[in-house]
């Protein structure tokens, strides 16, 4: 006989079970909504436009109905150079920073840095694109600019660099700080000074956390938008080569033309967002690949090794 | 210079910020001799090592006074440049500690790091470590395979082959068979024989059979004073000290 207080947890029980199960339906569901949206609008309208129309057109004109023309390539060429430029400057700046606050200044003074740095992380993009508006453009403009254009790639890398640094620089110090000290010792008990040490050994030791660092930031420079419309000018021009061209992003594409478009226009929004989406996805599948291949020798490793004898991070 | 020890240690203190961990230490050390240092843990022999090359430096809030003279450098001196002090002092750790890298990049780190940088100067360097630590048979087929897929032992040899690689005068071995199983610890005490002909060597060991076979000197320090010094044999046989004799013979420690 169940007394009326046992039958009331296990009914709670019960409740809980299908509420946790809900929650995760709901997560789930929701990739799949989005997934099945992006493809069910953006296919057709990607095979109306036609694929390489679309991926390879280089002309994008929505304005005149009568002549209109969906090619998205500057979009892309604008998303791969705007990021790769951003990751290039936002890496190396992140690097040295790891690097510098890992070895090179007091520990006090290295904690509270890292925590200012991880503040830049909670920062709203909007603020970050009002920073650039306000600051980076006119000082670009005033001086350095070749063409009298502040807006333009290099603003946005710069603004996107920025953005992408607190990743860089926590991950990269986590993957140093987890590399074993006693390699660092015994560099500079060979005569090395601290930058060869870390540049030496540290640093190639950690290097599968500062890849996945890059990975992620790619991630976080190719999906930004608000802060990259906001500095990047927005014409539809294929980029070329000038850091202070005014050109168009994927994602700026899509939030330029979302808002307002309506009906073959609109379709063409969503198939931008579906090429968007596989980039994306290429990204995350390659940082699953880069973490799994750096778990495997561990796996491997023979009984009679030292455990401590792996570059592992993490 | 001949009468000159390789290294005077004149008075040395040294403190963990309040902790003192040696306590006026006065030895020498000639040159061509291996010298052991025994004696509980936690004594100081790790601490004194380490004063040689100056590894100190990396722990904060470590002072050390008095004076050790290396070739009639004092090593505490400004002006002296450590890392080419620590070129000159090599030495191999309580853990194997191969860099994540090939045998032949642990090997060639050290010539890298001082100025050589051509495959065909450092080819010959990385051949000749290797065969001064007795290693070379074993990897010569392997040198670009990663130092850390070796046994314990040998990438202990590694260790020693690298810090050869520099040219150093002095090697520190700080319980260098510890982590070893007995007959890669065979293999290093040999090794030290025969390094004993190019370079000086100072050892820490926990281990008395050691100290006994290998080395001319030995020393005994106890909670950070150095009780007893002098020939190793005679070390063993008739102590001065009577806690030293009852740490060699086994009735404490
Ligand atoms: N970095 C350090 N900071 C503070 N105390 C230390 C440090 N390293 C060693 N000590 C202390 O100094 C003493 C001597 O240590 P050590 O030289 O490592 O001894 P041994 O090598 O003889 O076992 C020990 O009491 C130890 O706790
Ligand atoms: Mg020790």
């Amino acid at each position: 006989m169940i007394r009326p207080f046992y039958r009331f947890i296990r009914a709670r029980e019960k409740l809980m079970k299908v509420l946790f199960l809900l929650s995760s339906v709901f997560a789930v569901l929701a990739l799949l909504v989005i997934f099945l949206f992006l493809m069910m609008r953006g296919i057709p309208s990607i095979a109306n436009i036609g694929f390489f129309r679309f991926v390879f057109g280089t002309r994008w004109s929505v304005s005149d109905p009568n002549n209109q023309s969906f090619g998205i390539l500057p979009m892309i060429v604008g998303s791969i150079y705007v990021t790769a430029l951003a990751t290039l400057i936002g890496v190396t700046i992140g690097l040295f920073t790891a690097v510098f606050l890992y070895k090179f200044c007091p520990k006090k003074i290295a904690k509270g840095v890292r925590q200012l740095i991880n503040l830049l992380a909670g920062i709203p993009s909007v603020v970050y694109g009002l920073f650039g508006v306000m600051v980076i453009v006119p000082f670009l403009r005033n001086n350095v600019s070749s063409n009298g254009m502040g807006h333009g790639v290099l603003a946005a890398s710069i603004i996107l660099a920025i953005m992408i640094l607190p990743t860089i620089v926590s991950i990269t110090l986590d993957a140093l700080h987890a590399a074993p000290e006693h390699y660092y010792e015994g560099a500079l008990a060979l005569g090395a000074s601290k930058e060869r040490a870390v540049f030496g050994v540290m640093l190639p030791s950690a290097k599968s956390g500062v890849f996945a660092a890059v990975v992620l930031a790619v991630g976080r420079a190719i999906g930004e938008t608000m802060a990259v419309i906001m500095v990047i000018g927005g014409s539809p021009e294929m980029p070329n080569g000038s850091l202070f061209q005014s050109i168009r992003t994927l994602t700026a594409n899509i939030a330029l033309g979302a808002m307002e478009a309506t009906g073959s226009i609109l379709d063409a929004m969503i198939a931008t967002g579906v090429i968007l989406f596989v980039f994306t996805l290429f990204i995350n599948v390659g940082f699953n690949l880069i973490k799994n291949k750096k778990k495997k020798p561990n796996k491997k490793k023979k009984p009679d090794k030292e455990e401590e004898a792996t570059d592992e991070v993490g | 210079m001949s009468e000159q020890p390789l290294i005077n240690v004149a008075n040395v203190n040294l403190f963990y910020s309040d902790f003192q961990a040696l306590k006026d230490i006065n030895l020498s050390i000639a040159e061509n001799e291996i010298t052991a240092f025994i004696g509980p843990s936690g004594c100081g022999k790790t601490t004194l090592l380490k004063c040689f090359n100056r590894m100190t430096d990396l722990v904060e809030g470590c002072k050390v006074n008095g004076t050790i003279t290396i070739d009639g450098q004092d090593v505490f001196d400004k002006s002296v440049d450590v890392n080419l002090l620590r070129k000159d002092v090599g030495m191999v750790f309580q853990k194997p500690n191969p860099f994540p890298m090939s045998i032949y990049d642990n090997i060639a780190f050290g010539p890298r790091t001082h100025g050589i940088r051509k495959r065909k100067d450092l080819d010959p360097i990385v051949t000749q470590s290797l065969q001064r630590a007795g290693i070379w048979n074993e990897v010569k087929n392997n040198l670009f395979k990663s130092a850390l897929s070796v046994s314990g032992g040998q990438q202990q040899r590694i260790c020693i082959a690298r810090a050869l690689a520099v040219e150093p005068k002095i090697l520190l071995m700080d319980e260098p068979t510890s982590a070893l199983d007995p007959i890669s610890t065979g293999v290093i005490e040999e090794l030290c024989q025969e390094l004993k002909e190019q370079f000086t060597i100072v050892i820490v060991t926990h281990n008395m059979q050691q100290a006994a076979r290998i080395s001319d000197k030995t020393a005994f320090f106890l909670l950070g004073e150095m009780l007893e010094f002098g020939e190793t044999q005679k070390v063993f046989s008739k102590p001065e000290n009577e806690k030293c004799e009852r740490y060699i013979t086994g009735k404490f420690g």
